[in-house]
């Protein structure tokens, strides 16, 4: 990993980092601007997907109320920067602080959750992701904390360096729309997030997670303290939601329990699953996938329906979504492994599918 | 006291569908060890299908009473959901046999948002009432008052309940289902056939599902796209709180679970003093299932978990 920075790798590094520079100017031209704002979201959602793969797929916890963390930053940030309550707080102690909440409910949530396992542990996940939407839905009496279903407006755009990133800028004879300045600063962030999950991965840490997941009992006859490993897994991928919860609220002006959903903690878990468990690589290439495919299905569908049936036989929010539930289960039976699985997961597969043959 | 008994049968009512979900869940499980994330959608379509037979017979004028139009409706809702789970189990479960477990979850999610988007193209997006047709009339107990359809409905699940639990114990399908359970591969050796138990017993928990949507459908009055979706993560809460994979556990964590849940929405405002309202209802649920896996983490009829992570 160190050494080998040969030239060539080098070279596709850079050819990388240009890429993502000049991306949104490219996507943006070609496509609008909408289009860059659905790149924001992919970006957020990288950030998702890796925290929540520190807790599935490094350690091995099954994790289906993962979007509280990112609920717990997006209304962090949203309470101490808003008109609300009158709180104007700048994003460098917003967002931090939303991280460390949500890192915080990661413990208060890994503390009794300890002993689970398995499908014991994801309901109890589920369970937990609910109540904190629940509470947000309806802490708006008798004292108006997080304003109930409507939720909170007019939240501060992010100030880098006396810039609001809610207004456009020039530079350079450039003009830059709010939605590639945050492109940047979320780019910025992704970065730092992928850095963190793959110094974490090689770690001491990293492997022992490794083994919890393999393991468990064989982990603590190593000497691995099994809660405090358990516990920074949940921290630390909780530390990760926060953050993206924070940029989401800031960028979002707006935040309501409705994005909270279950349906979320499932998609940034498929997102994980079809890309590949584990592999940081696989991981973005599946939420980067499942962000912006159905999104092309909307801008698809109608269109070739009037073309090939000369009217709309279905709606294509219903169909986008229908296709999509069909892809999720075909992709799961042509490659349970995901689009990139990591090496090891591989190794693992293979090991099952042997041992299946065997027995049949 | 009045408020007190009458939670406590609101709570029954709903606990007893809750529970005859619940054997679904449990049923799948036990047999197989994978949470069956679609049964939701098929208590949903259970009771869309139960609401269009039963306006169209209403419709087209048949001179029959409203509890045999209903009966009719829950007739072919139930072989439609049977029908429903062999596919589902076909599709999406049965290629995944012995694959590592995470991915008959997310195909069971896949098609828990297919199903649901085949309903709203059939059904449409709004809520469909179910039409006027049985008797409403109420009979008192003690001063709290309950419909003869809720009576109708919790006396129909215990003897459902009933006969299953004969069903697994005393048939020779039920041993098969509990061999199967216990060891697969035993139990192939031993002359079951295998698939055709799990083709069996995910049909079965589909009817009794189908069974329970037309009960929610009847008592609430309407049916909607996305209306297996709490019912059966609640249904599900209640399978784990009496010990997944036990069939007198899920009986037990539904209908314990229906009347904490009853039981909370009433007196929450009160132990409060007023701060949180019944509008936390949906959080009891999930407090009892979190508060009973730490202190009993296989649940309150289940077995010493097994290491099945």
């Amino acid at each position: 990993m160190t050494k080998a920075l040969d030239s060539k790798k080098l070279g596709l590094f850079i050819a990388c980092g240009i890429a993502l520079c000049v991306l949104p100017f490219v996507v943006g031209g070609a496509l609008g601007n909408s289009w860059v704002r659905i790149v924001d979201f992919a970006l957020l959602y990288v950030m998702l997907a890796l925290g929540l793969n520190i807790v599935v797929g490094f350690a091995g916890l099954l994790d289906l109320g993962f979007i509280a963390f990112y609920a717990v930053g997006a209304y962090t940030y949203a309470l101490l920067s808003s008109p609300h309550f009158g709180i104007h707080w700048p994003f460098y102690v917003t967002i931090p602080l939303g991280a460390l909440f949500a890192a915080f409910f990661g413990v208060l949530l890994g503390t009794p959750v300890l002993r689970l396992k398995g499908d014991y542990l994801a309901i109890v996940t589920l369970g937990f992701g609910e109540i904190v939407r629940i509470f947000m839905n309806n802490l708006n009496a008798p004292i108006n904390i997080t304003n109930g279903p409507q939720g909170i407006n007019l939240i501060d755009p992010i100030h880098v360096a006396g810039v609001d990133l809610g207004t456009p800028i020039s530079l350079f004879g450039l003009n830059l729309p709010p939605v590639y300045l945050y492109y940047y600063l979320f780019l910025a962030l992704t970065v730092l997030v992928v850095i963190m999950a793959s110094r974490l991965q090689h770690s001491r840490i990293g492997r022992a997670w490794v083994a919890l997941r393999e393991d468990q009992v064989a982990a603590s006859a190593m000497g691995i303290n099994i809660r405090n490993i358990k516990l920074l897994a949940f921290a630390l991928g909780a530390l990760s939601g926060g953050v993206a919860g924070g940029l989401f609220s800031a960028f979002q002006g707006f935040v309501s329990p409705e994005s909270f959903s279950l349906l979320e903690s499932i998609m940034i878990l498929a997102m994980i699953v079809l890309g590949g468990m584990g592999n940081i690589a696989g991981v973005i290439l599946g939420a980067v996938v499942l962000t912006i495919a159905p999104e092309i299905l909307r801008d698809v569908i109608g269109p070739l329906q009037m073309k090939t049936m000369g009217r709309m036989l279905i709606d294509p929010e219903n169909a986008r979504m229908l296709l999509f539930g069909i892809a999720m289960v075909v992709m799961m039976l042509v490659r349970p492994e995901g689009m990139l699985p990591s090496k090891r997961r591989k190794a693992e597969f293979k090991d099952a599918k042997d041992a299946a043959a065997q027995k049949g | 006291m009045d408020i007190f008994i009458q939670q406590i049968l609101n709570g029954l009512v709903l606990g007893s569908i809750y529970a005859l979900i619940a054997l679904g869940y449990t049923m799948v499980y036990g047999i197989m060890g994978l949470i069956n994330f679609a049964h939701g959608e098929v208590v949903m379509f259970g009771a869309m299908v139960c609401i269009t037979v039963v306006s169209m017979l209403t419709h087209s004028g048949v001179d029959l009473p409203g509890w045999a139009i209903v009966l009719i409706g829950t007739l072919v809702a139930i072989p439609a959901c049977a029908l429903l789970g062999f596919v589902i189990e076909r599709v999406a479960y049965r290629p995944l046999r012995g694959a590592q477990r995470l991915a008959p979850l997310i195909t069971a999610i896949g098609l828990s948002i297919t199903l649901q988007q085949v309903a709203i193209l059939i059904w449409g997006r709004n809520y469909i009432p179910f039409p006027d047709l049985l008797n409403s009339d109420t009979v008192s107990i003690m001063g709290a008052s309950i419909t003869k359809l809720q009576v109708m409905i919790v006396v129909l699940c215990v003897v459902l309940m009933a006969g299953l639990l004969v069903m697994v114990e005393k048939t020779k399908l039920g041993r098969a289902m509990r061999a199967t359970s216990q060891n697969p591969t035993v139990a192939g050796l031993m002359g079951v056939n295998v698939n055709t138990i799990i083709s069996a017993t995910f049909m079965l928990g589909s009817g009794l599902g189908a069974i329970a949507g037309v009960m929610v459908a009847t008592n609430y009055s309407q049916a909607h796209y996305y209306m297996g979706f709490m019912i059966g993560l609640k249904a599900f809460t209640a399978a784990v709180l009496g010990g997944i994979g036990n069939l007198g556990g899920a009986v037990a964590g539904g209908i314990l679970l229906g009347i904490i849940e009853s039981l909370g929405a009433g007196y929450i405002g009160q132990l409060t003093g007023g701060f949180l309202g019944s509008n936390y209802q949906d959080i009891f649920a999930f407090m009892v299932l979190i508060l009973v896996l730490i202190f009993r983490p296989s649940g309150l009829l289940g077995e010493k978990m097994a290491d099945r992570a």
